[in-house]
């Protein structure tokens, strides 16, 4: 298969437990080339868990899940080559300067010499961050090491663009800096985001919104679908209805855990 | 992945190793002080105590310095191989660990380069000692520092694997004190690091001395000994091979996201 798929990533009937709990139960999605796909959910919904999978730390019980026409499980190098992705907990060396985390990811993705320094100075370029590339990370701010993390996991230009909660912990200016990027990034360069959160207002710009509740797929659609759907005026309405109480029936406008 | 990707993974993870051990200066100065101690020391006091009759590859009566400047070389690289795991332990809750189990190369691979990469580290603070002690008058065989370099890799890499399979299984790096508890005084003690294993034999100790018997560090320590004296110990060298590659394998098992320990306990890596 070729990445040349009009999906890019794809998750079809995909669950997980950990031991009785059931972390994810019979969850679906896509992401086509270029979109933007907000993952909203409460603490606990099981995105982390989704994460998970899609990276390659866990492994489905069942389903399966594809990146560019790879399947996670069969051929996990292929799939991991073409996905970057940004963590909810900060995964940099604090002690290695930006530039070196970054050529450090670059030649675990096989990018070397003056290619792999290329790549990185054009990402450290691209976030505002050349002038501080010999810093240590330990000295840069909450919102830059966000900006880090966001290069380096662009350095080997993935297809799909995993963010996993990248915005906990950062002040406002900064949550909206980094939203308006990723959402750059999808129109610029065409790659397809999954961008997970518990925060309502960063799935208002989304393409798509997926919502997931106890680990299930309450209800898919644009916001104006999920809206409209839900019979209330805004998606945090909408979001609110959907989830309390261990989820209602989706509404009938969007497209409910299919 | 092709071999060139393969290779640059490799530099990677060795290169951050080297360079968090170069910024870290008194890591190289603590990790020879500790044998420095036991070879200047402890020798000096116990030289008389344990007399050290001829034994193979001695041909002839040896000071106790240089009986145990094998042991002590085992325990750098028995240290740096529990440091390994510590790293692995650290990286895990620093979320460095992510980064490299999410990295487009298979997990045996990657558990191979942060083997090679701490057996690297172990065998450049082992050839110090070696200098140093030479330097000190203890009399060990000139040609014998090239000779035990492979026995010296061999049984860093054995060590660094045990290390890698105990990074699965202590979850926070407050449990390393444990290990130390657990797994390098017994290790280092209940072996001939620091006294022939006849030694316990006659002191009527004989669990000991079987439990001496089957401990892999005392082959790892036996084979760097005659290794040392250009000879060749069959049996230690099996044992290590043998024990590395299971070592190996368990690590590989334990970090599987399809069978291993992280998908049993369902944190995170």
């Amino acid at each position: 298969m070729t990445d040349n798929h009009a999906a890019l990533l794809t998750v079809d009937d995909v669950a997980k437990s950990y031991g009785a709990r059931k972390a994810l139960d019979r969850v679906s999605l896509t992401i086509s080339e270029g979109e933007f796909v907000a993952l909203l959910g409460p603490n606990g919904a099981g995105k982390s868990t989704l994460f998970q999978l899609l990276s390659g730390l866990f492994v489905a019980d069942g389903g399966a899940i594809s990146i560019c026409g790879h399947d996670i499980r069969r051929a996990p190098v292929k799939a991991l080559a073409r996905i970057g992705i940004v963590f909810q907990q900060a995964t940099l060396d604090l002690d290695l300067s930006v530039e070196r985390n970054l050529m450090f990811h670059a030649r675990l993705h096989g990018l070397g010499g003056a290619d792999a320094r290329r790549r990185v100075a054009a990402e450290l370029d691209a976030q505002g961050l050349a002038e501080r590339r010999r810093d240590r990370v330990r000295d840069l701010s909450g919102g830059n090491r966000r900006k880090v993390e966001l290069a380096r996991a662009m350095v080997h230009e993935p297809r799909v663009l995993l963010m996993d909660e990248a915005t906990v912990g950062l002040d406002p200016g900064s949550r909206a800096t980094l939203l308006d990027q990723v959402h750059g990034l999808c129109a610029a360069r065409g790659v397809g985001v999954l961008w997970a959160s518990h925060l309502v207002d960063e799935a208002e710009r989304a393409d798509r919104v997926v919502l997931l509740h106890q680990g299930r797929v309450r209800a898919e659609g644009t916001p104006a679908e999920l809206v409209a759907g839900a019979g209330v005026d805004n998606l945090g309405q909408a979001f609110a209805q959907l989830t309390e109480g261990g989820g209602r029936r989706p509404p009938e406008n969007s497209n409910p855990n299919r | 992945m092709t071999p060139v990707h393969g290779l640059r993974v490799l530099v990677a993870v060795a290169g951050r190793e080297v360079e968090k051990f170069v910024h870290q200066g008194g890591r190289f100065f603590s990790a020879l002080v500790r044998p420095l101690l036991w070879l200047v020391v402890f020798a000096a006091g116990f030289q008389n105590v344990f007399g050290v009759s001829i034994i193979p590859p001695y041909e002839t009566y040896i000071p106790y310095q240089v009986y145990i400047a094998p042991g002590l070389l085992g325990m750098i690289l028995l240290f740096n191989g529990m440091q390994s795991s510590l790293a692995m332990v650290y990286d895990r809750e620093m979320g460095m660990m992510r980064l490299l189990l999410t990295a487009p190369v298979p997990r045996w691979y990657l558990l191979l380069s942060k083997l090679v990469a701490g057996t690297v580290l172990s065998v450049l603070q082992a050839i110090a000692f070696l200098v140093i002690a030479w330097l000190l008058g203890v009399e060990l065989p000139l040609e014998g520092m090239l000779l035990v370099l492979p026995a010296l890799v061999l049984a860093g890499m054995m060590l660094g694997a045990l290390g890698l399979v105990l990074s699965v299984h202590v979850k926070q790096l407050e449990n390393f004190a444990g290990t130390m508890n657990f797994v390098i005084f017994p290790m280092f003690f209940i072996s001939p690091a620091l006294y022939p294993l006849w030694k316990l034999q006659e002191s009527g100790a004989e669990w000991l001395h079987q439990a001496a018997r089957f401990n892999p560090f005392s082959h790892a320590v036996e084979l760097v000994r005659f290794a040392m004296y250009g000879q060749f110990q069959a049996t230690s060298f099996l044992v290590v091979v043998v024990c590395l590659s299971m070592f190996f394998a368990i690590a590989v098992i334990g970090y599987d996201p399809q069978r291993g320990m992280l998908r049993k306990t369902g944190r995170g890596a």
